[in-house]
Parts: structure tokens; C-alpha cells; sequence
């Protein structure tokens, strides 16, 4: 099922089929552009494939600003449309602490210590989300 | 100082005590490498000490030059601060206190006063004590700038000591495979808070801790402010993935901060270490019962 | 003692790609002048929202970085200048929630937060220059080289 997810091309960040789940690596610094496009990638790869989780890894990434914060929040919603569960896994101590004092707690994010576990996160049954919005439930 | 220079008769003290710095440059350097000052720090060689010494000449002169005697903070100065700053250092550590440091230096006047009546046996008694007089002035000015440096230092390794204090004051236990706790005594400011914030969330990471418990016992008061630091380790502690847990509100607490209207938000508190340690485990699905068959039972 | 070789420097911000350099030389100047991880990584989060407003709403500019000291400390000070079409109202600019670009709202007030000091100048029609000051608050690693 993963044929055509990932295309690693310039400015590309490639997905990865696991599964029922997508993962994502980001690494480094990312263009806007490339942000972006990661963002409407995911989003024909979930429809596409049907899966019903993303994990993505920022692990690697070394800064999270108010432009990439509300991509990952924009991810997370439109998976959660498409009936996928979004984890953010790995963001770092440094990150957390700058994304906090800009203000930015993304309230409505998954998060995980690592993709380790996220997946199990994700293998978790589904708990009904505590404040509205979502469509968990399964098929 | 008179056969050279015929013209330089109208010089000005200041310029006559340039003249002499330069023109002693190497004897004043000699002499000094012997004084304690120079002695003692610059241990390496004697030589060391000798260059030492002609660079503290070096500035004394630029200042003379410049017409600052007075001023510790003329540019001159500059070049030389970093030495004294070594200099100084080095006596304290040798156990002297500021006053002796500051005695040693004084010290420094002596040899290069005696020098300069040595070449002036020509000139006239108000010139000589003109001279003399603006070479004490210098060397004053000298020691304030030493001092000034040495306090700077002093206040540069207190901040130094104060930081590793807060991070000595801030331990990590773990408490369960998944599980720390950082317990906080004493008042929390900003600085600390950030301390406390940076040591929970690098210890979520090295022990892989789903679970963090903050347990304030410890903490006298909890103002707005402070509400606002547990608030904002605990949106941190979620952002990576963890879950932060706020133990230890004492009831004297709780009721302030109902009266102050404080409001922890989505902030998970618990009374004791022990009732969060309890959440964390049940939360971990790992469920601690009594052995007795009577006994309270499950949480 | 320092030397600011590798930290002075101006970068023009015209697209997205040097958005990219904007950060990464911050965060080496930062790392050079003795900044911890965490303060470095709170300067080059500002940097890249100051750098972004620049080129979206100032329709691109230029950042300045100097390397300031003041009493023993080391410092960076970061200047973004553009010459578009200003600030109207520079308070409400600066609460969180308010944006014109499509953020999240937390561009000019949310990097006041993250640095020390913090200064716009804004003309309506002819520009806006922001400037910020963050210290390195850990004194430069040198223990012991008294």
C-alpha cells in the first residue's frame, strides 16, 4: 500500500506506509513551501490509503514556529476529518518550552515521547475525545 | 627629567609623568616583577612578570597621554583590564582579601615614585612634587580600576554559583519505570521556574517518563505568578508527550488560591506525592493492591 | 573573550529560502556567544517570526544581527527593517490573537515573549523596524580558565 506515498523529491518530505498508519520524519529546516506541501500530500495520502493514523517525528526538528505549529494544527484537523488520529511524536525540551512561552500550547494535538509511542498510541482503542469535534469511531 | 626635549618645557605634569613612564618603562617593569603583586601571579618566569609589568606601564602612559589621570575609566585602561582582573583573581584565590589586594597595589607607588626623584635631582622642588604628586594620582586611579574589575568578577561568579545552586536545589526522582518526580522547596521565581521547567522536561526525555510529577510541598506560597509557571511546564510536559501532574497543594494553598481566584486550567492536581504517584500508576494501567484481604483495596 | 567574527552580519529576507538562513545564522551566533539551547532556541524561534512578518506583511527587508555586551555579558541584538506599509496599530499588533497574515495570531507578541528586550518603530506608509536584544544568561563556558 505504500506505492506512490512517498516521493522523495526537492523540497519533499517523504511519507511512509506502516500499516495503518503514515509516518512522517521531519528533519532540519523546512522551507514554508515545503510545509505546506507536506500538508496537502498528507491529506491525498490519507484519503487515498484510508489509514487511520499519522505519526509525525519532529525529533529532528530543532525549531517549531507559530508558521509550523499551525501547519502540524492544520494537519491534525484535516486527518481527523478524514477519520485518521494525528500524533506529534519527539518534539524536543527546547521546542516545548519556546512553543509555550510564544503562547502556542496547540491544545487539540496528540503527542507522543517517541514513535514508539505514538504507534502504540494509535493501536490504543479509540477513547472518545473530551471536547467535541472529530469523528473517532472507527469504520 | 631635564636636558631632553627643550621645547617640552611647558608640558603639563601629566605629560612629564608619560615621558618619565616611557622613558623608565623597563626599569619601572623590573622593579615591579618583584613586588608580591607581580611576583606571586606571574610564576611561570620572571620574565613573564617583567612583561606584565611593562604592559600595566604601557596603559598607565596611553592615560597620562590622554590628560585622564583621574579617570578609571579612560580608555587606556582598557588593555590592561583583563590582566588585573587575572591578577587580582589570583591573590584572592591565594586567600588575600580585597583590602590586602588593594595594599599590594598601593605597594606598586614606591619603586617607580623613587625612580622618578632619582632623575629629577635637576628640577625644582614644585615641579618634583607636581610630578610626583600626578604619578600617585595615577596609580590611584590604577587601583580603583583593579578593584572595579575584581568586583565585577566577584558579582560575575556569584551569578555563577546562584545558577548552579538552583540547579543542585531541583533533583529528579524517579519513581516508577515512566514515572519522576521533581520535588520544590522553597520560593519559586522566575529564574528558578525556568530551571525547575528545563530539569522536568530533559528528565521526561533521559528516563523516557510518560509521567511527571511537580510535588510543591515545599513551596511556601503560590501566587498568580507561580500558577502561571505550573501552568506553562505542564503545557511543555504535553507538548512532548508527557503528562505533568501537580502534587502537594496543601489545603492553606488550595484556600488562597480559590480566594485569589487562581485558576490552574486543565492543570491535573492531587493532594499528595502519593495520591499522583497513584493516578500515574493507574493511568499506566499498573494497579497496586494490598495484600490483606481486609485492606482498602484497589485505587 | 569573544571574538564576533561569525556573528555580525545583514541577511536580506525576500523569500522563504532565507527564512532559512535568518534562523540558522542566529542560532550559530547564539551558540557562539555562549547561549544555552534553550535561549538560543527561543532567539531563533523570534528571528524566524520577525523574519516572516518582514517578508509577508513588509513585503521583504533585511535583518541586521550585532553582537552587543553590556556589564561582562554577551548579547545578540537582531534588527528587521522593511520599507512596506507599516503598523496601524502598533497595541493591538502586539496582544496575542490579532494577525493580518493568516498566522496563528502570535507573530509580534508571542516573540516579545521570547526575547529580553524589544523595540518597533512602525510609520504607516513607509516601514516598520523591529529590534530585539536577548543575552546569553548562563556566563560563557571557561571554568576553571581564570
Amino acid at each position: 500500500m505504500s506505492e506512490g506515498l512517498s516521493r522523495p523529491a526537492a523540497g519533499h518530505v517523504p511519507v511512509l506506509g506502516l500499516g495503518d498508519v503514515l509516518l512522517v520524519t521531519l528533519q532540519g529546516d523546512l522551507y514554508d513551501s515545503t510545509a505546506h506541501r507536506l500538508q496537502q500530500d498528507l491529506a491525498e495520502a490519507i484519503a487515498r490509503s484510508r489509514v487511520t493514523g499519522v505519526v509525525i517525528d519532529i525529533s529532528g526538528v530543532e525549531i517549531v514556529d507559530s508558521f509550523l505549529g499551525r501547519v502540524l494544527a492544520e494537519i491534525a484537523a484535516q486527518a481527523e476529518l478524514l477519520a485518521a488520529r494525528t500524533v506529534v511524536a519527539g518534539m524536543r525540551p527546547a521546542v516545548a518550552v519556546t512553543l509555550v512561552e510564544l503562547g502556542l500550547t496547540l491544545p487539540g494535538l496528540r503527542t507522543a515521547l517517541t514513535t514508539e509511542a505514538a504507534m502504540e498510541l494509535l493501536a490504543r482503542p479509540v477513547v472518545p475525545p473530551r471536547s467535541g469535534g472529530g469523528r473517532e469511531g472507527g469504520p | 627629567m631635564p636636558e631632553h626635549e627643550a621645547g617640552g618645557s611647558l608640558a603639563t605634569p601629566a605629560h612629564e609623568v608619560r615621558d618619565f613612564l616611557r622613558r623608565r618603562r623597563e626599569q619601572i617593569a623590573q622593579r615591579w616583577a618583584d613586588e608580591p603583586l607581580f611576583r606571586t601571579v606571574f610564576t611561570a618566569s620572571r620574565d613573564e612578570a617583567v612583561e606584565a609589568g611593562k604592559a600595566v606601564v604601557d596603559a598607565l602612559a596611553r592615560v597620562a597621554d590622554a590628560q585622564q589621570v583621574e579617570d578609571p575609566d579612560a580608555a587606556g585602561f582598557s588593555a590592561v583590564r583583563e590582566q588585573l582582573a587575572r591578577m587580582g583573581a589570583a591573590r584572592s584565590r591565594a586567600g588575600l582579601s580585597n583590602t590586602q589586594v588593594s595594599s599590594e597595589l598601593a605597594a606598586l607607588w614606591p619603586p617607580a615614585e623613587n625612580l622618578l626623584v632619582a632623575e629629577s635631582d635637576q628640577a625644582s622642588p614644585e615641579e618634583l612634587r607636581a610630578w610626583s604628586t600626578t604619578l600617585s594620582v595615577l596609580l590611584g586611579t590604577l587601583r580603583l580600576v583593579a578593584m572595579q574589575t575584581a568586583l565585577s568578577e566577584t558579582q560575575s561568579l556569584i551569578d555563577r554559583q546562584r545558577l548552579q545552586l538552583l540547579e543542585v536545589a531541583t533533583p529528579v526522582i524517579k519513581l516508577w519505570d515512566g514515572i519522576v518526580a521533581v520535588p520544590l522547596i522553597g520560593t519559586l521565581d522566575s529564574a528558578r521556574s525556568q530551571v525547575v521547567m528545563e530539569t522536568l522536561l530533559n528528565a521526561v526525555v533521559d528516563q523516557h517518563a510518560r509521567f511527571a510529577i511537580l510535588d510543591i510541598t515545599g513551596v511556601p506560597t503560590v501566587d498568580s505568578l507561580v500558577a502561571q509557571h505550573l501552568m506553562k511546564t505542564v503545557a511543555a510536559a504535553r507538548l512532548m508527550g508527557a503528562e505533568c501532574v501537580v502534587s502537594g497543594i496543601r489545603p492553606a494553598i488550595a484556600q488562597t488560591m480559590v480566594h485569589l481566584g487562581l485558576d490552574l486550567g486543565t492543570v491535573k492536581t492531587r493532594a499528595s506525592l502519593a495520591d499522583a504517584l497513584g493516578h500515574c500508576l493507574h493511568e499506566l494501567g499498573t494497579n497496586i493492591v494490598n495484600a490483606a484481604p481486609d485492606g482498602a483495596g484497589r485505587r | 573573550m569573544h571574538t564576533a567574527a561569525g556573528v555580525e552580519a545583514r541577511l536580506p529576507i525576500r523569500s522563504d529560502m532565507d527564512l532559512v538562513w535568518v534562523r540558522q545564522h542566529v542560532r550559530q551566533a547564539a551558540a557562539q556567544l555562549g547561549f544555552g539551547l534553550v535561549d538560543q532556541t527561543k532567539l531563533v524561534t523570534a528571528a524566524s517570526e520577525l523574519a516572516r512578518n518582514t517578508l509577508v506583511h513588509g513585503g521583504g527587508g533585511l535583518m541586521e544581527a550585532t553582537h552587543v555586551r553590556a556589564g561582562g555579558a554577551e548579547g545578540l541584538r537582531l534588527s528587521f527593517s522593511d520599507s512596506g506599509p507599516g503598523i496601524p496599530d502598533l497595541e493591538r499588533a502586539l496582544s496575542d490573537g490579532y494577525t493580518s497574515g493568516g498566522g496563528l495570531g502570535m507573530g509580534l507578541g508571542g516573540s516579545r515573549r521570547l526575547v529580553h528586550d524589544f523595540e518597533v518603530e512602525s510609520t504607516p506608509g513607509s516601514g516598520t523596524t523591529v529590534r530585539v536584544t536577548s543575552w546569553a544568561t548562563r556566563p560563557p563556558r571557561q571554568r576553571g580558565a581564570v
